[in-house]
C-alpha cells in the first residue's frame, strides 16, 4: 500500500499551510460543511474508522454518543500524549503534516457540534508545540479556522496545550483533568467523557492518528478508506517498530501485513543477523508474542486471536541476546513511575512487583516469588479504577507463562543467567 | 510506613519527619511574563482559569529555573485558586524540578526500546564522567545527571533530553562522555535534534 498519511513527511516545508492546500488539503473540511453533522458521522460510521489510540473502538460510535441537544458548549480532544513505550507514530504526523490533524479536528467539531477542540501534546514535545502554534496562526490568518469558515456560519478554534510528562495523562479521563490543571489521575466512570467531559461538558476525546484519517474518508469515501484493509480493519496505519531491528521507524502500510513482514521486510530484520526471541506487538502494555506466532496479522482482530493487541501499534522487538526477567524488571520500573496512585491496588502493586523482580533479576529470589509475582498480579489486573492496572500486569504476566524456565534459572543459579555481556552488545 | 513486618517502604520515613523545603527567594512574574500568560489564559473559558496552571508553571521555570514555594503562591493567586492546588500538580508532573538544577539537565531515557540499545551504558558513562549518581548536580552546578521515562522517539534510541526539550538521538554509549564536553563548548547547538532533520536539509 502507498502511503497516504505520511506520503509528503520528507518533504521539505511539506508541513507548511501552502503545501498542504496545494496537495488538495482543507477539501474534506470543505465537503463536510455542504453536509449535515449527522452526515458526516454516517460517513465516518460506513468507514469502518477504529481508533488507533489503543482500544480500537469505531470513531463514528463515539462521536454518536455525544448529546447532540445538550445545551452546553461541546468539546473535541486530541489525545497527543504519545506516552506508550515504543510509541512514536503521532508526533511525525503533527511535526510533517499539521494540518492533516487539525482538518481532522475541524470535521470532527463539526461532526459534534463543538466550537472548540484542544490538542494535549506530551510535556517532552516542545518542538512539536511551536510547530502547531505557527501552524494554527497561519491557518487562522487564511480563515482555515476562525469565525464563519468557507462562509458557512461555522466557527471553530483550535488550542494546542502541552502537559508536563505523565504518562497516565494518555488515558481519556485523566486527560481531561489535567487539561483542567490538575493531577492527571482519572474519574470514575460512568459518567463517560461522551455526556460529562471536559468541564463537566459533552467531550469526544480521539487520538492524533485517528483524526488524521477523517478527512481522507471525507474525500476519498468510505468505501476507499475500508477497501485499503482486511474487514474492520480498515484504513492506512502507521507501525513503530523499535529494539533490535537494523532499520527502527514509523511505517506506514495496511493491517493486511503481518509481524514477521514488520520485522524483516520494513524493520530490516532482527539487527546482526541474530535471531529473535520474542516481541512486543502493541507498546509496553501488551502481552509477548513468540517467533511461532509472528506470521500473525498486525491488525486489531488479528493480534487479539494471537492472544495479544494491537495497541498503539508500536512493536519492540527482542533478539535472543536479551533476558526476560530484566525486560519484566525494565516495564514494572516505568509503571510504578507512572502510576498515578489514585487507587490501591495499583500504586502499591507496582512497587511490590518491582520489588520482587529485582530481587529475581539480581539472583536473589527464591521460588515462592515465582508464584507471589503472579500472586501480586492477580490482584492489581482487573480490580482498577482503570486499565492501567492490566497493562502493568501484563508484561509480568506472559514473561511468566513463556519464560517461567528464564525465572526458574535465576533463582536456581542465584544469578542474571543471559549471557554476562549481553548489554554491552 | 508499612505495618507488615517484612515489609517497608524504601524512604523509611513518615510524612510527619519530612523536612519542609526551604523557602527561596520571593518571586513574581515579569510583566512580559505576565502577558505571555495572559494570552495563553484566552485559550480557555474564563471561569476555567485553573487550565492555565501547567503553562504557567513552565513560564516560572523559564524565569528561575525551577518551582519554589513563593512561585507557586504567586502562581496561585496570577491563576485564582489555592497554593494547594497548584503544589499538587507540582509534585504529580514529572518535567517540574522543586529544587535548583544545574545549567543543563541531562536525562537519559531508561525505558525498553532505549534499554535495549544500551540507555545504562549511557548513564554510566555519564555518571562516571560528572563523578555522580542519577539525581545529582555536579559540583561546578552545569549538569545534573537525570533518568526518565519513554520519551516517545524510541526509534532514535538511546535518547538523551537536555533542559526538558532539546533531544539528544542515537546515543552511542561509549561517546556520552564526549557529548557533555560538546555541550559545555557549544550549548544547545551539540546535541543532535533530528527530529527536525527534514527541515534542515
Ligand atoms: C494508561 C493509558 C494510557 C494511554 N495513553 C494514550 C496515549 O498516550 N495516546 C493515546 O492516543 N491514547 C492513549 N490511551 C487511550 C485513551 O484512553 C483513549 O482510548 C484514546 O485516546 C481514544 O482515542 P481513539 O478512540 O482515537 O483511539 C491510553 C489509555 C490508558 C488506559
Ligand atoms: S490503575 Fe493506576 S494509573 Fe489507573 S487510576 Fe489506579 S492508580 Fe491510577
Ligand atoms: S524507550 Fe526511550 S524513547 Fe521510548
Amino acid at each position: 500500500m502507498d502511503p497516504v498519511l505520511t506520503s509528503h513527511v520528507r518533504e521539505p516545508r511539506g508541513a507548511t499551510l501552502d503545501a498542504y492546500v496545494g496537495r488538495g488539503g482543507y477539501e474534506g473540511l470543505r465537503k463536510a460543511l455542504g453536509l449535515a453533522p449527522a452526515q458526516v458521522i454516517d460517513m465516518v460510521k460506513a468507514s469502518g474508522l477504529r481508533g488507533r489510540g489503543g482500544a480500537g473502538f469505531p470513531t463514528g460510535m463515539k462521536w454518536q454518543f455525544v448529546p447532540k441537544d445538550s445545551p452546553r458548549p461541546k468539546y473535541l480532544c486530541c489525545n497527543a500524549d504519545e506516552s506508550e513505550p515504543g510509541t512514536f507514530k503521532d508526533h511525525v504526523l503533527m511535526e510533517r503534516n499539521p494540518h492533516l490533524l487539525f482538518e481532522g479536528c475541524l470535521i470532527g467539531c463539526y461532526a459534534i457540534g463543538a466550537k472548540v477542540a484542544y490538542i494535549y501534546i506530551r510535556g517532552e514535545f516542545s518542538h512539536v508545540q511551536r510547530v502547531l502554534e505557527a501552524e494554527i496562526e497561519a491557518a487562522r490568518a487564511k480563515g482555515y479556522l476562525g469565525k464563519n469558515i468557507f462562509g458557512s456560519g461555522f466557527d471553530c478554534e483550535i488550542y494546542a496545550h502541552r502537559g508536563a510528562g505523565a504518562y497516565e495523562a494518555g488515558e481519556e479521563s485523566a486527560l481531561l483533568e489535567s487539561l483542567e490543571g490538575k493531577r492527571a489521575q482519572p474519574r470514575l466512570r460512568p459518567p463517560f467523557p461522551a455526556v460529562v467531559g471536559l468541564y463537566g461538558c459533552p467531550t469526544a476525546i480521539n487520538n492524533v492518528e485517528t483524526l488524521c484519517n477523517v478527512p481522507l474518508i471525507l474525500t476519498n469515501g468510505p468505501e476507499w478508506f475500508a477497501s485499503l484493509g482486511p474487514e474492520k480493519n480498515g484504513g492506512p496505519k502507521l507501525y513503530c517498530i523499535s529494539g533490535h531491528v537494523e532499520k527502527p521507524g514509523v511505517y506506514e502500510t495496511s493491517m493486511h501485513v503481518t509481524i514477521r513482514e514488520l520485522i524483516d521486510k520494513y524493520g530490516g530484520g532482527i539487527r546482526g543477523g541474530r535471531t529473535l526471541k520474542a516481541v512486543i506487538p502493541g507498546g509496553s502494555s501488551t502481552p509477548v508474542i513468540l517467533p511461532d506466532q509472528i506470521d500473525a496479522q498486525a491488525s486489531f482482530d488479528g493480534l487479539v486471536k494471537a492472544g495479544s493487541m494491537l495497541g498503539s501499534a508500536a512493536i519492540i522487538v527482542m533478539d535472543d541476546t536479551t533476558c526476560m526477567v530484566w525486560l519484566a524488571e525494565n516495564l514494572m520500573h516505568f509503571y510504578r513511575h507512572e502510576s498515578c496512585g489514585k487507587c490501591t491496588p495499583c500504586r502499591e502493586g507496582t512497587d511490590w512487583l518491582l520489588k520482587i523482580l529485582r530481587r529475581i533479576e539480581r539472583g536473589e529470589g527464591t521460588m515462592r516469588d515465582i508464584d507471589l509475582l503472579a500472586d501480586v498480579a492477580s490482584n492489581i489486573g482487573g480490580k482498577t479504577l482503570c486499565p492501567f492496572g492490566d497493562a502493568a500486569v501484563a508484561p509480568v504476566l506472559s514473561t511468566i507463562q513463556h519464560f517461567r524456565a528464564e525465572y526458574e534459572a535465576h533463582v536456581r543459579e542465584g544469578r542474571c543467567t543471559c549471557p554476562a555481556d549481553w548489554r554491552a552488545m | 510506613m508499612s505495618f507488615h513486618p517484612e515489609m517497608r517502604y524504601e524512604s523509611g520515613m513518615h510524612v510527619s519527619q519530612r523536612e519542609l523545603r526551604p523557602d527561596g527567594e520571593p518571586f513574581a512574574f515579569t510583566p512580559a511574563n505576565r502577558d505571555r500568560l495572559e494570552q495563553i489564559a484566552t485559550h480557555y473559558p474564563a471561569e476555567h482559569r485553573r487550565s492555565a496552571v501547567i503553562p504557567a508553571l513552565y513560564i516560572v521555570q523559564e524565569q528561575q529555573g525551577y518551582v519554589s514555594a513563593p512561585a507557586i503562591r504567586h502562581v496561585a493567586e496570577v491563576i485564582g485558586c489555592t497554593p494547594a492546588e497548584v503544589d499538587d500538580v507540582v509534585t504529580y508532573y514529572a518535567m517540574f524540578f522543586r529544587q535548583p538544577v544545574g545549567k543543563y539537565v541531562v536525562q537519559v531515557c531508561r525505558t525498553l526500546s532505549c534499554a535495549l540499545r544500551g540507555a545504562e551504558r549511557v548513564t554510566a558513562e555519564i555518571s562516571k564522567t560528572l563523578g555522580i549518581s542519577v539525581g545529582e548536580t555536579d559540583p561546578t552546578g552545569t549538569f545534573t545527571l537525570m533518568e526518565m521515562e519513554c520519551l516517545g522517539a524510541c526509534d532514535r534510541a538511546p535518547v538523551v533530553m537536555v533542559n526538558n526539550e532539546h533531544w539528544h538521538e542515537c546515543q552511542a554509549p561509549e561517546d556520552a562522555g564526549r557529548l557533555l564536553e560538546s555541550l559545555k563548548a557549544s550549548g544547545e547547538a551539540a546535541l543532535t535534534g533530528c527530529h527536525l532533520e527534514v527541515e534542515r536539509d
